[in-house]
């Protein structure tokens, strides 16, 4: 069973839809007990990184996401936003994020039309069972800011708007995507399979 | 890189597509979300949806229809047509959306816009401008007006400036209708495109006109355009010919108009 987050900012009901889509047993839910109890989370994001963390805060989700990503291992996909509240530290709303990735969220510099909005190319990188075996393929990305971790082997995805940036991390349990999975046609549904097929034990490739 | 957009677009009435009022017998008339699933299935990159009959009949967009083309599409989807208020907005984005088109609304209430980025963010606005060419004057210096309510209201606004207005108030994309253009097939208005697409940084949507992909690579090579309407060209029979989505990439490929490819493996 997957958990996906439900709150305000949240384009929830897409990523059920896909979830749904893909034949994944998956709930969409702000519940405690049933994101400490599932399989896999995955935190659907749209708007601001300060407004997710405020409506987090509001749930009282920040404790409950510690203590099932940090302490149980769960396994964890942060998408768009929810990628971004994943490292340290976001410019936008100059707020203090989850941590979990050491790192900052940036805004993207002059030169580029801002938000970024389209299907960019993402060249994936390292040997995380999310992306093992994956070359390039083509996301929806809809963002101003992008995440900048600290140790390059956490970027497991790259792609290039100005100047190359992180479109997909993975530590261990950890995952976040800057481009829309749940919106990048089979591309993106077939990522999303790779994720909960890990959910289940399952070989990925 | 990032690819340019190819977004289909269509008019739906009573939860069904139409074009049956502009071109007799061009498609039959099916279900939003069943045309909504070809289009997909033929790896369109967006799609938006006006309910064109929501606004006349003062009435909220049909929810269900938005709901449904939801389960079945996925890839971005935008709603337009009978959005009033930030309540309108937040239904359609629950039932699935991702993006709101505002329209005669905007102008009438400039506001809107800015409540709307703020709520949701300025991703999901998208501003759509229906322009004409009237000349340049003191009042109108690009020479393009802004028209409302199905082009038949003039506002006396010039189009430069309220891009750049909407754009300050929180629109995240501009959709640049030409009222002279649409329905010709004869390409997109590039000049009004480049002007727009020079004087915001927010990304542009051509509109109006395209009626075989050459024209979609003049507006992508010669504006700022980030991604064109199609409709016609995908089905009217008043064209030569109709293109699918697949032939129309692999055509804008040739030009060197990067775009995301056809997926040969795609279920």
């Amino acid at each position: 069973m997957i958990a996906v987050i439900d709150y305000k900012a949240g384009n929830g009901p897409s990523v059920k839809n896909a979830l749904d889509h893909l034949g994944e047993e998956a709930v969409l839910t702000a519940d405690p007990d049933q994101i400490l109890g599932a399989d896999g989370i995955i935190l659907p994001g749209v708007g601001s990184a300060d407004a997710t963390m405020e409506s987090l805060r509001e749930l009282g989700l920040i404790e409950v996401l510690n203590e099932a990503v940090l302490n149980k291992k769960t396994l964890f996909l942060g998408i768009c936003v929810g990628m971004q509240v994943l490292l340290s530290h976001s410019e936008e709303g100059d707020c203090d994020t989850l941590g979990w990735i050491p790192g900052q969220v940036k805004r993207f510099e002059e030169g580029v039309r801002i938000p970024q909005m389209g299907y960019n190319a993402v060249r994936f990188k390292g040997d995380h069972p999310l992306v093992q075996g994956l070359k390039e393929d083509y996301f929806y990305f809809v963002n101003s800011y992008y995440a900048s971790p600290d140790c390059a082997q956490d970027t497991a995805g790259e792609a290039e708007y100005g100047h190359p940036f992180c479109a997909l991390i993975a530590r261990d349990n950890i995952m976040g995507s800057q481009f829309h999975m749940e919106k990048s046609g089979p591309a993106g549904l077939d990522l999303l399979k790779r994720f909960c097929a890990m959910t289940k034990g399952e070989a990925v490739c | 890189m990032l690819t340019k957009r190819l977004i289909a677009c269509f008019d739906v009435k009573n939860r069904m597509v139409t074009k049956a009022t502009q071109f007799q017998n061009n498609i039959d008339i099916a279900p939003a979300e069943e045309i909504a699933e070809t289009v997909y299935r033929d790896q369109i990159d967006e799609i938006i949806f006006y309910d064109i009959m929501a606004s006349a009949e003062k009435r909220p967009i049909d929810l269900d229809m938005v709901r449904a083309v939801a389960k079945k599409v996925f890839v971005p989807f935008t709603v337009g047509g009978g959005i009033r208020s930030l309540e309108d907005m937040y239904q359609v984005l629950k039932a699935g959306a991702e993006k709101i088109s505002i329209d005669s609304m905007a102008v009438r209430n400039p506001d809107i816009i800015r409540q709307g980025a703020e709520a949701f963010g300025r991703q999901c606005m998208v501003l759509s401008m229906q322009v004409k060419n009237v000349g340049v004057s003191k009042k109108i210096p690009s020479g393009y007006e802004i028209a409302i309510d199905g082009a038949r209201t003039f506002t006396g606004m010039d189009a430069v400036e309220w891009a750049i207005r909407g754009e300050s108030l929180g629109a995240g994309e501009i959709c640049v209708n030409s009222i002279d253009n649409d329905g010709t097939h004869q390409g997109y208005d590039l000049d009004i495109t480049k002007k727009i697409s020079d004087a915001v940084s927010v990304p542009i949507i051509a509109s109006g006109g395209a009626g075989k992909p050459s024209h979609l690579a003049d507006v992508f090579t010669r504006t700022g355009a980030s991604a064109g309407i199609i409709s016609s060209m995908l089905y009217s029979p008043k064209l030569p010919r109709n293109f699918s989505v697949r032939e129309i990439k692999e055509e804008l490929a040739r030009y060197g108009i990067p775009m995301r490819p056809y997926r040969e493996d795609a279920q």
